[in-house]
């Protein structure tokens, strides 16, 4: 990290200038905000009027000598630099940020803020904005604020300054009550500003802690992102990464060979590949950057801008009545047989589509954004097609993690149920699959927004319990024909119950446990399930009840927070 | 439940899914008509249809066959039988040996005093299973290998025929329908000509290329050959036809065709209600005058569940969207609805669309709505590809043979939705409807966009081609046309006027093409929309990252609308790398693999063949696109692999 960041510094101004004539308009048109469109204006009308006021304008010697500095820090660390990200297929800080926000609406702040070091020969570089470039935009015309961190001045580094611009801009959109998106390109600590660059991102991290549930929070790791720096995405409700591109870890592959001997390479240790599927750390993975700030707009128009906001209302042609007769055939006629629960999501959302968090870690359970009736709702969903959709370990946290987000922003949970139970066996036990477990359970019992569950087809034990049950307060508790919610599957019921009686007489006591409990209505009949409906009704009748939901209120014992079992 | 048990007073399971336990097994179906009490057995397209023994079966317990007699379907069922009697009753033989092929030796030497272009055909088989051609002698060595093979594993027979090859060939074939009281006439003929891998994929009726003449003289002989075997129930008589209108007997098949309903649209006859009445004995009330009336005209669009850009590779699963399209002259024939599995044990057919009208153009015109409108998810299909056939202005004008699929779509990737041809005016249309559904959505999420009536939104679309290479991006400038009009998109519709480099397009959405009645069933994947005055139906094949496939006229493209800043960065992103993977060979389709040609350390040449698969009664030889030395093998015989499971892995 020190190397990489002392590379950089030999930079002159001379350099830039010289730089900065030959290409400088074209990226101020394809990058730049608001504030200059006024010289795009003159600039049309070169040819044919207004020279006095033109003139008037270009005439105030303090403006120009201002607009030359800004000019100036639209180039970053220079075009050189530029070129090199470029060649690693990456983008500047403002490009990303003129593909992320609307068209023009960037509002820059902090333009001119630069370092305050002295020392290790620092005094005789400075580029205006320190690395970092914060304001506010629009994403389809709501506002967001944005740190982007931009690699070509000092590597992105953190410096004190560089913080406390991140810092302020973190000020005003909890204020503001807006969403912080932050772009993470950076080479860490700037290390010769020692502890004020440790100071630095604790400040960040402490306000990460304070906007968490008041604003959405979401990062975008866009370069290296090491050491301390991983802790303000891990803070953060997302975290997008770019494939072979962006890294996460503590300690990098150096250090990890000379403590343990481990030969492993950036992309192996903390690419998005390994996040995305294993660590659990990022929520998605995309081929290329301009995919993944794609992404980002999109999944903006899931979310409220603040803990007090709707989400936005996006009605689509899709009729909310429109029935899905596939779902009356997709539970397979043997139970043994798994079935796709992406496909079911599917037929019931709007436009088909589900916008899946984290889709390739602990696939065994689905958690995502989606619209019903135009309305946003956060899926939770078993999927029988992997590990028969047990839960476990990783599936809890997942899940249990994505409902406090819905929760803290009001947005509808929509459960779907087909889970034989908790995976058994003493790595998930000595892992602590009871604590991870009840995270679960804790997220459920304590979310407050609409909580509509649909059980498809098993429902067994705790797993039942946990599964947005109406004993955790669920407002609308559905099953499908097809549900069976017991205590355990027939076998090893009738095992416990009949222990010690002859093979013949167990195998009638399954049939009739198979019976009375592989059927909704034993559960229907104490009032559990709300209602017992036909599969293909389940669209219209989820949107039904979540409109009927939409000023649901409760009001909870006052205490300073809960004590989830972390 | 599949469907067809659905619509029947009662069904009865005659086995598990794989046919020789269930719908070949003579004893489960002849239980199934005790258990039943039913007294005939119509044995549908496939299976037992032209079964002798079964028959013979059937006639020991006393029950009817739906079909003709056993003598008739033997004499005919075997190729080389049916072209003596063909020739015995005067009909136009191919020049070819009259016999069955010994072995290899036998057919070099056959095929050499016939000359080459030779066919090699299963002689058990029939629909074009078995077939293949061979331009040379080496080619011959290797295909009767597989066709020995194909034939062994499809029939439980591996003799082989061999016959010239016609250049240039139409297949028309003839409908036949006798009763027991030896009255016998011919129905319109339908053209198969349209054909891939000697399948047939579009059918039509009448002929576009015959005339009165020769239909009446072709119509004549296929009498002739079913009188000669005492046929009595439907059939059909099978002719090449060269260029020069010269006709050939080809074969006969003693069954109904899965491509009956065309003439059964341009006849205004039953075949499935005459096929009944005749067994029950009764006279066929149809004059020859009568039966050979063409009514208008009539075309046939096979849909499968197959990959044509893999080598029309099978592609079974699960139908996650299932959208027939239902209008006037609209017939769509299939046994599965949206829900339903395409499974791998069965021909991968999913529906037959047929269209008919008062002339040509009408039941063209027909076909090309019903596709557009036809949306299957959830399994590829041949769909794309038949819709761009059916606007290929050949096909159009009626001049097409049999080679008409190799010559418009046999380049290297001639089969890929992605490289399907269209004009440039017909490839703008696309633009601009993607166009419009890009700034439609972008309307959705934010009313301010393009809101106020000097705005522009000025968008670059750039699109890759079938190589995945980047095309020159195009500029567009979008702003509200001042016409507002009620759409599909609701809250945010209105007429766009969208301005691409050469040319303005107004487009505004419909929530159904104009012609179609009833009320269109909302589908994510469907736009219909006015383009300049002209309805368009698209479909998006895919949603991707950043981008869309659009589907048009049965073409796809891949597009990116974004603005003009992303496109200009995006010749920064790094290319996507397939390396990686190219080193593995995958399973392009669900199957049973029925053969492992190479292990660790072969040594493999550009185009060896290195597994071969088989599915829904198809061998499929997997061949290698590279060289170099086989690392591992994953799968071993007999293993059932799924598409897009590793096989193998280079070094």
């Amino acid at each position: 990290m020190l190397s990489q960041t002392m590379s950089l510094l030999p930079v002159s101004h001379s350099v830039l200038a010289a730089l900065g004539s030959s290409g400088l308009p074209k990226l101020i048109a394809s990058s730049v905000s608001a504030l200059h469109v006024r010289y795009q204006h003159s600039a049309i009308s070169d040819d044919d009027e207004l020279p006095d006021s033109r003139d008037r304008e270009h005439k105030d010697p303090r403006l120009e000598k201002i607009e030359a500095i800004r000019q100036k820090a639209m180039l970053g660390g220079g075009e050189k630099r530029i070129q090199v990200q470029h060649k690693k297929g990456k983008l500047t800080a403002r490009e990303r940020l003129s593909v992320l926000l609307d068209p023009g609406s960037f509002l820059e702040s902090g333009t001119f803020v630069e370092h305050r070091c002295r020392d290790f020969g620092m005094d005789k570089t400075s580029f205006s904005g320190d690395g970092v470039i914060t304001g506010s935009g629009l994403i389809a015309g709501r506002p967001v604020f944005v740190y982007s961190q931009d690699f070509t001045v000092y590597g992105g580094s953190l410096s004190e300054s560089h913080a406390a611009k991140i810092c302020r801009l973190m000020d005003r959109a909890m204020k503001a009550g807006a969403p912080i998106i932050g772009l993470n390109d950076s080479g860490g600590a700037r290390i010769q500003e020692g502890v004020m660059s440790l100071a630095g991102y604790t400040e960040v991290f402490q306000r990460n802690v304070d906007a968490s549930g008041v604003v959405p929070q979401i990062s975008c790791i866009l370069g290296p992102c090491a050491g301390g720096a991983v802790y303000s995405p891990a803070l953060t409700d997302f975290v997008f990464m770019v494939r072979n591109s962006s890294y996460m870890f503590l300690t990098g592959p150096d250090v990890v060979k000379s403590v343990t001997m481990e030969e492993v390479t950036q992309e192996e240790l903390g690419g998005a590949e390994v996040h995305t599927t294993r660590s659990g750390v990022a929520q998605g993975a995309w081929d290329n950057e301009l995919e993944l700030l794609s992404a980002v707009r999109e999944l903006v128009t899931y979310l409220p801008l603040n803990n007090r906001d709707k989400p936005p209302l996006y009605p689509s042609s899709d009729p909310d009545d429109r029935p899905c007769p596939t779902l009356d055939r997709i539970i397979p006629e043997n139970a043994e047989v798994p079935y796709d629960m992406r496909d079911v999501l599917a037929e019931v959302v709007d436009d088909r589509y589900v916008f899946e968090m984290i889709p390739d870690f602990a696939r065994n359970v689905i958690s995502g954004f989606a619209r019903l009736g135009g309305e946003t709702v956060g899926v939770i969903a078993n999927n029988p097609l992997v590990l028969a959709g047990v839960l476990d370990i990783d599936a809890a946290i997942k899940a249990s993690r994505f409902i406090r987000f819905c929760d803290s922003f009001n947005i509808p949970l929509i459960t779907f149920v087909d889970v034989p139970g908790f995976l058994p066996g003493t790595q998930q036990e000595h892992a602590g699959v009871i604590r991870h477990g009840a995270k679960l359970l804790y997220a459920y019992a304590e979310a407050t927004v609409p909580k509509l569950a649909v059980i498809t087809r098993k429902a067994y034990g705790g797993a039942y319990c946990v599964m947005s049950s109406q004993h955790l307060r669920g407002d609308v508790n559905l099953a499908w024909p097809s549900a069976e919610v017991a205590v355990m599957g027939s076998k090893g019921a009738i095992e416990v119950i009949f222990k010690g009686h002859s093979k013949e007489s167990m195998d009638k006591e399954v049939a009739a446990y198979e019976e009375k409990f592989y059927t909704p209505l034993s559960a229907a009949r104490h009032g559990f399930l709300d209602d017992v409906i036909a599969p293909r009704d389940t669209r219209a009748r989820l949107i039904r009840e979540l409109r009927l939901l939409k000023h649901k209120s409760v009001s909870r014992p006052w205490k300073k927070h809960g004590n989830i079992p972390l | 439940m599949p469907p067809a048990a659905n619509a029947v007073d009662e069904a009865v399971c005659v086995g598990p899914a794989p046919a020789l336990q269930s719908y070949l097994n003579i004893d489960a179906i002849i239980d199934a008509v005790k258990k039943t009490g039913a007294r005939a057995v119509h044995p549908g397209y496939g299976f037992l249809s032209e079964n002798a023994g079964f028959v013979d079966r059937l006639n020991e317990e006393g029950i009817i066959f739906v079909g003709p007699p056993a003598s008739a379907i033997r004499a005919l069922g075997d190729k080389v039988e049916s072209k003596r009697i063909a020739k015995q009753a005067g009909l136009n033989i191919i020049p070819g040996f009259i016999g069955e092929i010994q072995d290899e030796p036998h057919a070099l030497q056959v095929a050499a005093e016939i000359g080459y272009p030779v066919m090699i055909k299963a002689s058990a088989g029939g629909g074009g299973k078995g077939m293949r051609i061979a331009w040379n002698e080496s080619e011959l060595k290797q295909e009767v290998i597989m066709a020995k093979a194909e034939a062994m594993s499809a029939f439980g027979n591996d003799t082989l025929l061999i016959e010239k090859f016609v250049e240039q060939a139409r297949h028309i074939e003839f409908q036949v329908v006798g009763d027991h009281f030896g009255h016998m006439v011919y129905l319109p003929e339908r053209d198969c000509s349209v054909q891939r891998r000697n399948q047939k994929v579009i059918e039509e009726s009448p002929s576009p290329f015959i005339s009165a003449e020769v239909r009446a003289a072709m119509g004549a002989q296929a009498v002739r050959l079913a009188s000669a075997v005492g046929y009595n129930s439907t059939g059909t008589v099978e002719f090449v036809v060269d260029k020069h209108s010269n006709f050939y007997f080809l074969e006969m098949n003693t069954r109904l065709q899965v491509e009956h309903p065309v003439t059964e649209a341009v006849s205004g006859l039953d075949l499935v209600h005459l096929m009944l009445a005749i067994a029950s004995n009764q006279r066929l009330d149809v004059t020859q005058e009568r039966a050979a009336a063409i009514n208008g005209a009539a075309v046939e669009a096979r849909v499968y569940a197959e990959d044509p850009s893999r080598n029309f590779a099978p592609s079974p699963g699960l139908l996650k969207v299932y959208h027939e399209p239902e209008g006037p002259g609209i017939r769509v024939d299939s046994g599965v609805v949206e829900g339903s599995e395409i499974s791998i044990y069965y021909d991968p057919m999913v529906a037959k669309v047929v269209t008919s009208g008062a002339t040509r153009n009408q039941a063209l015109a027909r076909m090309e709505s019903a596709l557009d409108r036809f949306v299957v998810r959830g399994v590829t299909t041949n769909m794309p590809h038949v819709r761009s056939c059916i606007a290929n202005p050949d096909f159009k004008a009626g001049h097409y043979d049999t080679s008409f699929i190799p010559k418009y779509y046999g380049g290297p990737d001639g089969l890929n939705p992605l490289a399907f041809p269209l004009t440039e005016h017909q490839q703008q249309d696309m633009f601009a409807a993607a166009v419009f559904t890009h700034v439609n959505r972008a309307r959705r999420y934010d009313p301010k966009y393009l809101a106020g009536e000097d705005d522009v939104a000025r968008l670059t679309l750039s699109w890759r081609d079938v190589h995945g290479n980047k095309l020159v991006p195009l500029d567009v400038v979008v702003r509200l046309a001042g016409l507002q009009m009620v759409g599909r998109e609701g809250v945010a519709a209105g007429a766009l006027e969208i301005q691409l480099p050469s040319r303005v397009a107004y487009v505004y959405s419909m929530r159904q093409p104009p012609g179609v009645v009833g009320k269109q069933a909302y589908n994510t994947y469907l736009r219909h929309m006015m383009v300049d005055g002209k309805p368009i139906t698209v479909q998006v094949a895919k949603f991707i990252p950043r981008g869309v496939i659009m589907q048009y006229l049965g073409a796809q493209r891949e597009l990116y609308i974004e603005s003009p800043a992303a496109a200009a960065l995006s010749q920064h992103m790094p290319a996507k790398s397939k390396a990686s993977s190219h080193r593995v060979v995958r399973s392009p389709m669900t199957g049973t693999l029925v053969e492992v040609l190479v292990q660790h350390g072969s040594e493999v040449r550009l185009g060896d063949d290195l597994v071969v698969i088989e599915a829904m009664k198809m061998r499929n030889a997997i061949k290698a696109d590279r060289e170099g030395f086989v690392d591992e093998v994953f799968a071993k015989q007999g293993d059932v692999v799924s598409a897009d499971q590793p096989l193998l892995k280079f070094w």
